[in-house]
């Protein structure tokens, strides 16, 4: 027994409810307030993982987010892997797992990986395993490093909530400078808004010494935080800043503790005070690994905080002032303490009870699963069940750094502090390199004064004063054993004198050579010894082999957070038809069509549904059909220069067009490719209405935006996109007018009155309906547009009074089908992102027109009027063949080698017909009716025949039947 | 998240927006515009370090709008909607 809870003290805790949670399958008891680390260490486990490479053992190093050992998969309904337990809150039930370990952290049985570690320095991998090729070894490797598994079994505990937030000042960190500096903003009369990744406020003075204005620092946080939320400022615990982002968008993770996901936070404060303290760094020695070595503030956290001593014989190791406080607490606790200081003179005197060292510093540790006694560089040995060092301390200044903040090298600090100032950003406390309590008050006055807010008074430290006195430790290269740099990625001193040998002496590429600095941590206490050492191996100081790119997150942030709602339906959703409901009743199978719910077909499922679609394709064309085309555009484009507006926009002339007329056209994209199709209608002469497809509606919608306003002017024209105002119900067949004439619109629907790509506006049950004469299924149709909530009768109407005419209902497929038929194309289907007007046979006003129109210099190019181009034609199989596969090639042997002349775009069985049917488009295909072709679809190869893109009534003469 | 100052709705984060190409690459018309000019049009672009005047449209309200900003800093230095110079 050597780590033990005290029988008294502990701030954090509450030792009137105890808990019981288990680990690698053994029972541990804590108390409410725990983290797992400071319940692990109170029933004295020292090993909690194994190391990513080497599977050495590991204990616990800190007692914050900077933890790289102690890294444990929560199981359960919540299940998180790499938690640091430092972090995470012990709680009665949970069931942690150490990592990388089989079958558990004390005995892992690919424990003898150390043993060969010698032969496997960083990239042996990567080296190694070249031939034949790494990916067939990667598997294996991968499976034995590696830290936490993911859970497959895991479930979404539910959305994750997502805030936006503004406020006049956030403060990052509710240390003695974050509440300092939370406190001149909220006198100032600003809105404050505070963070702290703690779930208790007060920072480092909840575990170090310190009076503030007379009185303990504890009364002072307390009556801080009272102030500030009396003030209705807002205070967040448990939540970590972990990224800024452009123009200062702060991110925020907040934990939830009682069963919902963590929180996102986007937070927009017009001054932001990073207050985020610092993190004590290890020092070099061999063997600086092994489980019992940890960090001495930490150690010093949890005596005070939870009341844990973290053994009887601890051997203290600084090159600093702030482990004689650590000393003195964990001497007066009752251990045997020997300290260990670099220093021969400038330091502290040694506290009571405590050897002290001068001039030492320890050469290597010894022990097996946990430490067991320290060698100092003079020989000299001393027993040990823990060993604490503290190498001094590393500013937070990683937000500083994401917002572009520049650092500036301090030797008196040996470390990294905020250089050039931040627009909008100030940093106070230890982040900014202040020590003593009065420092960091004055920091943060400063940080307040820099943001514009002078008026309060600021505290007064009254108690004793932390001091700095550190003289640099930095590993060296030479040294003799073991020593880690990084304990998260198994990086010792040999692998960064490899980098060195190898010139990856960039500290960038120092990084992706060794993994110094990667994973979970992100090398919160291995970055700067790492890059000392660079320092050391090639003769440049710190400064001058900088420091890695700062990048959010801070720490770790569940991928859920981003996500927020945004998951499932919600993450595209689809647009819906306003008879949807109708459909469904009446049988509709429904599938997505270009973010459309659509019918797809009604009634048949499975393998029923090629039949169903069959049916109603065949069906159409013998009497009348029903579809629900509510879904084609229904853009206006009103002004008085509409006319030359859509003859712009439109590759076909339009002006030309006759009120209450509708004519067919292509857009084009300024490079010439056809864009969309549809129909354009004449209301008035200052009246159109843009009918595009289905799936283009927002994108033709934004088109004609962008040219009214950058070529026409906003008093030109004015567009309004009305599709989903509107219901369209289409009725197309030999019997569609007879069908429509039961039902009275209070128009005449004759031919000579309504003819073949005319409009007529009548009105049902009372409400106007446009009735345009368009077909795309070649059989004469009717689109009646209707507002789009009388839609329900009007569609219940025609299908009650289709009845007498065995009218069908018809999906979207069946329609494929029947404009297949007819050779009428689908963009984006039909045409791909090289096809031009012309090569879908539409050659007139390329040839003939004199006007500007979008596109128009592009179909004049040396590309545009190669004569192999690829153009739309149909095909035919031969008698009694299947039809062709879509996106099956036409191939032509040229010098021996098979050489693609264009594809399959569309193919269809034709009930019409009774034989398959396709479209394609395929080189020189215009000029090439009649001509037989060789097909290739996955290794085999057939025939078909070129012929017009119209296969089905090429005359029109259903369009008036 | 940057912030685009919309010239009609103000600050908004900028996945509101789509940018909409180099402001001032006037359209050549006619069909026998020389074809490098029509090219540079169509594709060429000057990708500047710092300072540049980009079109970006505001989705929320459909606008188009002028925008001056620095592609290092991402300070935003001006926004303007655009003129009414083509309705003559």
């Amino acid at each position: 027994m050597t780590a033990s809870r005290l029988a008294t003290g502990g701030s954090a805790i509450d030792r009137s409810r105890p808990i019981r949670f288990s680990f690698d399958g053994t029972s541990v008891d804590g108390f409410v307030g725990d983290t797992i680390a400071s319940a692990l260490l109170a029933n004295d486990v020292a090993v909690v993982g194994r190391s990513f490479k080497y599977h050495r053992p590991r204990g616990i190093w800190g007692a914050g987010v900077e933890e790289p050992n102690a890294l444990i998969d929560i199981g359960g309904p919540r299940a998180t892997p790499n938690a640091r337990a430092t972090t995470e809150p012990a709680r009665e039930g949970l069931v942690a797992k150490s990592v990388n370990a089989t079958p558990n952290a004390l005995a892992d049985r690919n424990a003898f990986l150390d043993r060969f570690s010698r032969f496997i320095p960083a990239a042996f991998y990567y080296k190694t395993f070249m031939w034949p090729d790494w990916h067939m070894f990667e598997p294996r490797i991968r499976a034995m490093a590696g830290l936490g598994k993911v859970d497959t079994d895991w479930t979404s505990p539910g959305t994750s909530d997502q805030v936006n937030h503004h406020c006049d000042v956030l403060v990052v960190g509710a240390g003695p400078a974050g509440l300092a500096a939370a406190k001149l903003a909220a006198d100032a009369d600003l809105s404050v808004t505070l963070v702290d990744d703690q779930r208790k406020p007060g920072g480092s003075l909840g575990h170090r010494a310190g009076d503030i204005d007379g009185g303990p620092a504890a009364e002072w946080v307390e009556a801080t935080i009272a102030g500030l939320a009396g003030g209705g400022h807002l205070i967040l615990p448990s939540t970590t800043a972990f990224g800024i982002y452009d123009h200062n968008l702060v991110g925020l993770n907040q934990r939830q503790f009682d069963g919902r996901p963590d929180t996102l936070w986007r937070v927009r404060p017009r001054r932001i005070v990073l207050a985020a303290g610092a993190i004590e760094r290890p020092l070099p020695f061999a063997n600086n690994d092994l489980p019992g070595i940890m960090s001495a503030d930490a150690a010093l956290a949890y005596l005070r905080r939870h009341a844990v001593l973290v053994g009887k014989r601890v051997v203290i190791a600084t090159n600093n002032d702030s482990a004689y406080e650590v000393a003195e607490a964990i001497a007066e606790a009752g251990a045997d303490v020997a300290l260990v200081d670099i220093r021969r003179d400038g330091m502290p005197v040694a506290p009571a009870k405590v050897r002290q060292f001068k001039g030492r510093t320890l050469a290597s540790a010894a022990g097996r699963l946990r430490v067991e006694g320290v060698t100092l560089d003079d020989g000299t040995r001393l027993d040990a069940d823990c060993v604490l060092v503290s190498g001094g301390w590393t500013p937070t200044i990683h937000l500083f750094g994401q917002a572009r903040g520049k650092l500036a090298w301090s030797e008196a600090r040996a470390a990294f502090l905020p250089g050039n100032p931040v627009d909008g950003i100030a940093v106070a406390g230890a982040a900014a390199g202040a020590v003593s309590l009065s420092e960091v008050f004055a920091s943060a006055e400063k940080a307040a004064a820099s943001l514009g807010q002078t008026k309060a008074a600021i505290p007064r430290s009254t108690g004793p004063e932390a001091t700095a006195g550190i003289v640099a430790a930095w590993p060296m290269p030479g040294s003799k054993g073991r020593i880690w740099i990084d304990y998260q990625n198994d990086v010792t001193v040999k692998d960064v004198e490899l980098a060195a040998r190898e010139n990856f002496v960039s500290v960038e590429h120092l990084k992706r050579y060794t993994t110094l600095g990667m994973a979970t941590d992100q090398g919160k206490t291995s970055n700067l010894p790492g890059l000392a050492l660079m320092a050391g191996i090639t003769g440049r100081t710190v400064p001058e082999v900088g420091t890695t790119t700062y990048r959010p997150p801070f720490t770790p942030v569940p991928l859920a957070s981003f996500a927020g709602a945004r998951v499932g339906e919600l993450m595209a959703p689809v647009r819906r038809l306003p008879l949807e409901t109708v459909h469904r009743a009446g049988g509709a199978v429904f599938q997505e069509y270009g973010g459309w719910l659509r019918p797809a077909h009604y009634g048949g499922r499975n393998a029923d549904a090629v039949r169903a679609i069959q049916d109603e394709a065949f069906r159409a064309r013998q009497s009348v059909a029903l579809f629900d085309g509510s879904t084609l555009g229904k853009i206006e484009v009103i002004g008085p220069k509409a006319a030359e507006f859509v003859d712009f926009l439109y590759y076909n002339t339009m002006s030309a067009l006759r009120p209450g007329r509708c004519r067919y056209g292509f857009m084009l994209s300024e490079n010439g490719v056809v864009f969309d199709d549809g129909v354009l209608v004449r209301l008035d002469e200052h009246r159109f209405v843009v009918s595009c497809s289905s799936s283009h509606v927002a994108a033709v919608h934004a088109r004609l935006e962008e040219w009214r306003q950058d070529r026409f002017g906003r008093g030109a024209v004015y567009i309004h996109n009305a599709t989903s105002e509107m219901a369209t119900l289409t009725v197309s067949g030999p019997n569609a007018r007879t069908l429509l004439e039961t039902v009275g619109f209070g128009l005449s629907l004759a031919d000579a009155a309504l003819p073949h790509m005319a409009i007529g506006h009548g009105s049902y049950a009372g409400d106007e309906v446009r009735i345009a004469r368009v077909s795309f299924t070649g059989d004469r149709s009717y689109e009646i547009s209707i507002r789009a909530d009388r839609a329900e009768p009007l569609w219940a109407h025609l299908r009650q009074a289709g009845q007498a005419f065995d009218a069908v209902l018809i999906g979207l497929e069946a329609l494929m089908i029947l404009r297949a038929e007819k050779g009428f194309i689908v963009i984006g289907k039909d045409t791909d992102g090289t096809t031009l007007p012309h090569d879908l046979g539409s050659d007139g006003p390329r040839t003939k027109r004199q006007t500007e129109y979008v596109g128009r210099r592009s179909l004049f190019t040396e590309e545009a009027s190669r004569p192999d181009r690829m153009q739309l034609v149909g095909l035919t199989v031969p008698q009694g063949e299947a039809a062709l596969a879509t996106g099956a090639h036409g191939v032509e042997r040229r010098g021996g080698k098979l050489h693609s002349i264009g594809f399959v775009t569309s193919s269809y069985e034709s009930p019409a017909l009774g034989q398959p049917i396709a479209l394609g488009l395929i080189e020189r295909g215009a000029a090439r009716h009649g001509e037989t072709i060789e097909i290739q679809h996955l290794g085999k190869h057939r025939t078909a025949t070129i012929a017009a893109p119209c296969a089905y009534d090429p005359a029109g003469d259903r369009l008036n039947a | 998240m940057q912030l685009f100052p919309c010239p009609f709705c103000g600050p908004r984060d900028e996945t509101e927006f789509h940018y909409g190409g180099d402001a001032g690459n006037a359209r050549p018309d006619g069909g026998d515009v020389p074809i490098d000019r029509w090219a540079n049009y169509l594709y060429l672009r000057s990708n500047p370090k710092g300072a540049a005047r980009e079109i970006w449209v505001h989705m929320n309200c459909g606008e188009f709008f002028v925008m001056e900003r620095d592609t290092l800093t991402h300070e935003v230095l001006s926004s303007t909607a655009l003129g009414e110079e083509h309705t003559a």
